[in-house]
């Protein structure tokens, strides 16, 4: 059996937070997150949800190298990606990278498209101008721009020109794994959709898993193979898309899913549907939330563990 | 975006006192230090001697075109070294964080706490009067303030994406600090660099006045002001024309940081679309 | 027939630049709300949903200015309206919902006497008798614990608790209308939920009408009764919520339902293509000089 791709195994982060006491007095731990194990498969799009500050971003951080893990293992090709024995930025850079969030904030106002590509390939052994500015030109134009854009500054370009800019530069030391945090919320409604079918297609022909992170359950479903709900740093409940939004069991879960504000669905149904009351329950145990309070990040959540409910769906059951 | 009238102001005084200084060997009528005449001396201003002559007869004029030298190299020069200690130092602290950035808060405190001019007086004290040691002095005095504001956009740059997708594309932390982070940061540096320049003129001056800065005979602002000490009755043009070029020449850099500091201000800029 | 409590007409709004020249960002917007009745505005990024409320709001600041129409509240012009009389109809009979409430509410003063602050304001009442009323218009917005939650600060409260206060201090004087720009913006989807069902309900209960301000279809649908469709300064299309989504007619409002995935069409009908705008749309600069704006329903304002 071959290694998956990427796989996490028991990830904490804790951030200390002085509380307020004098001289660290007080200092108390954040729980951001509580211990996630998942896999990436070549070629899968497994998508994060959850609320603000439930630890989404800080997982995907952990991935990249960026935030170092309290705890807890993350293997690219079974090779551990962070700790003792990890490589080195160079070599993470070549397995993992990053789309974000806001197309504003993540180019460098100062450098032109060119350089803002052609820096990382020079920066990992491309010398040659001819073979970086190749290079370039064909990253372009897959990500829908052409070669005339490269010498353009970022305030030239439109939010959603900017995106493919920011896809291009994740895509030119092309990377396997991408994560798209929150790849289209800060992007105007109506060219949302470009950018999606984008990063389908780009899946499609360079073979990319994705990890993605967003709060737009629309999104979700169109995007992944699989999706993990979090809640307060842990994994309430992970499955095919399938089965996350047509059998949701974690009532965390089914009030996302009512929450979301679709047309379709204001129009036709006069009331939502209670479906967080008649929650399905598994061999008599319970979930240890149902999301509707917020529990306490500042110590560890009780015992719990996933429980497999289905060909690869698992919810989060307080421990028996 | 549009600049206003104090920009202008501030371009025109600071030109003026860049053209004075470049063009002084060129355009001064007489030499500074040679031209001595104590046949001539303390005579009012006239049609020769524009701005009067001093008490060894030298023209006040030429000595404030020659003055103007002293007060460029030292506004600039010391804002040079302020801004690359200020810089350094802010930069890697914003971006290392820990005990390197509670080091250099905490020595940044300390050089806020002393007052800059007993700082350069204790620096003087140490290397002995003259022009270099007089450099050395002034950029060391003033970088905290850079160094503030070279920490806090540095914090600020720090969590922008293209500094975090420069992380992940394998780029070092020098190399992110200069390509990605100081250029960005480079508009409020330059004008504190601006700002600062005023204020080493005016503490050229004073420490010259003080007898530490500027050896005589050569001309500086501070100088003469301190040679005209005792002519203030007499002759009282030998006074003020070098007090107002320090008037002038501070009051046009400090116009032209805030020219710059408004031109800047993302409030002024309209948002892109 | 009844008169509409909103009538714009025609307004044309723009940036002054300099002395005679003029960038316009509204380009003749006019459309009616009725009492009660939950309209929306939904459009592109800078289509200038924003502005349009701010103008009636009476706070459009420099380089910002009307340059012609006409806006009439009730009647009135709140654009020839005295700096005075607008101030005593601000908050009181209309009133608004920002995006961001942490900017929006005073950081040193506890959110119980920010909402008492508007019955002492509008209402002539005594601070005593505010602060009660303040503790009710907290229990009206749903907020647990009203009375301990009255001496809080903005800062102590999450952001769906802040945007509660917010709604609690916007409908405190019972307004007419209710502005709220892209109220939950910044919310989690689950608080969402609940907001805009705070909103909705208050609403209907009172008879306030609304002007909603939103680039989510999804949330217009759940609240408004009529949309209005911004592009570039115009109003392109208009129409009754059910019509205007089951038959769209101009290019950018097709553009814009085709444009996101649907919940649940993956499982029907397979994972399909999302419509690219760009291929709908040939020439954007001609998308303004058509304009389908659906005639009000029968029940509604035949004169
Ligand atoms: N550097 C940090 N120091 C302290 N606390 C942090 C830090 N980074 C994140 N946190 C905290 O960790 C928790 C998880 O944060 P994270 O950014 O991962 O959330 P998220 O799921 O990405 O939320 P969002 O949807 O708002 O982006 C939050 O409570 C946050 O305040
Ligand atoms: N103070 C201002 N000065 C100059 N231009 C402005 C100003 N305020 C807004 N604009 C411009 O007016 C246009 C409309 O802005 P507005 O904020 O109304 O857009 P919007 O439809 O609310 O967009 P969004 O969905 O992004 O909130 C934009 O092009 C914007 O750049
Ligand atoms: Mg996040
Ligand atoms: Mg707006």
């Amino acid at each position: 059996m071959t290694a998956p791709l990427l796989q996490v195994d028991d990830l904490h982060v804790r951030f200390p937070i002085s509380g307020g006491g004098l001289l660290g007095r007080g200092r108390r731990m954040l729980h951001a997150v509580n211990g996630i194990s998942f896999s990436l498969a070549k070629g899968e799009c497994l998508s994060i949800v959850g609320e603000s500050g439930c630890g989404k971003s800080t997982t995907a951080l952990s991935i990249l190298g960026l935030q170092e893990p309290t705890e807890g293992m993350i293997r690219y090709r079974g090779l551990p990606l962070a700790g003792p024995g990890a490589p080195g930025r160079m070599q993470r850079a070549k397995a993992v990278q990053m789309v974000f969030q806001d197309p504003y904030a993540s180019l460098n106002p100062r450098q032109s498209v060119r350089s803002s590509l052609a820096a990382p390939l020079r920066l990992h052994g491309f010398t040659a101008g001819s073979e970086i500015d190749g290079r370039i030109e064909v990253m372009l134009k897959n990500v829908g721009l052409t070669p005339e854009h490269a010498n353009r500054y970022p305030h030239e370009f439109s939010g959603g020109q900017r995106q493919r800019i920011g896809i291009a530069r994740a895509l030119i030391l092309e990377p396997e794994i991408v994560v798209l945090d929150e790849p289209v919320s800060a992007l105007d409604v109506s060219i949302r959709a470009q950018i999606i079918n984008l990063l389908l297609d780009l899946q499609e022909k360079l073979g990319l898993s994705y990890l993605m992170i967003s709060h737009d359950l629309s999104v979700v479903e169109h995007m992944s193979d699989r999706v993990l709900v979090m809640y307060f740093g842990q994994i309430v409940e992970e499955g095919g898309w399938r089965e996350i939004f047509e059998a949701p069991a974690h009532p965390y879960t089914r009030r996302l899913i009512a929450a979301i504000p679709d047309p379709e669905k204001a129009l036709n149904t006069a009331e939502l549907q209670d479906c967080v009351s008649d929650v399905p329950q598994f061999a008599g145990r319970s979930f240890i939330s149902d999301g509707s309070t917020a529990p306490d990040v500042f110590t560890a959540p009780a015992p719990s563990e996933l429980v497999e409910i289905g060909a690869s769906h698992k919810v989060r059951l307080a421990s028996a | 975006m549009r600049l206003g009238f104090n920009f202008w102001l501030g371009t025109g005084l600071t030109a003026l006192v860049i053209f004075a200084g470049v063009l002084a060997p060129w355009i001064a009528p007489f030499d500074p230090v040679l031209d001595a005449d104590l046949m001539s001396s303390e005579l009012p201003p006239d049609a020769t001697f524009w701005f009067g002559t001093d008490a060894q007869g030298r023209d006040v004029y030429t000595r404030i075109l020659f003055g103007a030298q002293i007060s460029l190299t030292v506004g600039i020069v010391s804002q040079v070294i302020n801004s690359i200690i200020g810089v350094t130092l802010g930069m890697t602290a914003g971006y290392w964080g820990g005990w390197w950035d509670d080091l250099v808060n905490g020595l940044t405190n300390v050089m806020l706490a002393i007052p800059s001019l007993i700082f350069a007086l204790a620096v003087m004290a140490v290397l002995g009067p003259g022009l270099p040691s007089l450099l050395v002095a002034l950029g060391l005095t003033n970088w905290s303030w850079t160094c503030r504001i070279a920490r806090s956009s540095t914090l600020s740059l720090k969590s922008q994406g293209y500094v975090q997708a420069a992380q992940t594309l394998g780029y070092g932390d020098l190399r992110i600090m200069f390509t990605q982070i100081l250029p960005n940061m480079m508009g409020p540096i330059l004008v504190m660099a601006t700002l600062g320049m005023g204020s080493a003129v005016l503490s050229e001056a004073a420490l010259s006045f003080l007898g530490l800065g500027i050896q005589p005979p050569f001309p500086s602002w501070g100088s003469m002001l301190t040679d005209a000490r005792q002519l203030i009755q007499l002759a009282p043009w030998v006074a003020i024309f070098p007090g107002l070029a320090i008037f002038l020449s501070v009051l046009g850099f400090n116009l032209l940081g805030d020219g710059l500091r408004d031109s800047l201000d993302p409030h002024m800029r309209t948002r892109k679309p | 027939m009844t008169a509409p409590l909103l009538d714009i007409r025609s307004l044309h709004l723009g940036v002054a630049l300099g002395r005679s020249a003029h960038h316009p960002l509204l380009k003749g917007v006019s459309f009616q709300i009725m009492p009660g009745e939950a309209y929306g505005l939904v459009g592109e990024s800078g289509s200038g949903k924003s502005v349009t409320s701010l103008a009636v709001m009476g706070l459009l600041k420099r380089p910002l200015a009307v340059s012609s129409g006409e806006i009439l509240f009730k009647g009135q012009n709140l654009l020839t309206l005295p700096k005075r009389e607008m101030r005593r109809l601000r908050g009181n009979r209309i009133a608004m919902i920002f995006q961001e409430p942490m900017t929006a509410l005073n950081p040193l003063s506890t959110v119980g006497r920010q909402i008492a602050e508007m019955f002492v304001l509008h209402q002539d009442k005594s601070w005593n008798e505010a602060q009660k009323l303040a503790i009710d218009a907290l229990a009206s917005v749903r907020v647990p614990n009203p009375d301990r939650r009255a001496k809080n600060y903005p800062h102590q409260m999450s952001g769906g608790l802040r945007q509660r206060v917010m709604i609690a201090m916007a409908l405190a004087c019972n307004p007419d209308l209710l502005i709220a720009d892209e109220p939950t913006t910044a919310l989690d989807v689950t608080v969402q939920a609940e907001v805009l069902r705070l909103i909705k309900e208050l609403c209907a209960e009172r008879g306030t009408a609304v002007l909603f301000i939103s680039h989510d279809l999804g949330v217009i649908a759940s609240i408004c009764q009529r949309v209005g469709v911004m592009y570039a300064g115009c109003l392109v299309e208009e129409n009754e919520t059910r019509a205007l989504f089951d038959t769209p007619r101009h290019d950018y409002t097709k553009g814009l339902l085709g444009a996101l995935p649907r919940l649940g069409s993956r499982s029907q009908h397979g994972r399909q293509r999302l419509v690219d705008i760009d291929s709908i749309i040939a020439d954007r600069s001609k998308l303004t000089e058509t304009r389908f704006i659906a005639p009000r329903g029968i029940e509604g304002s035949q004169p």
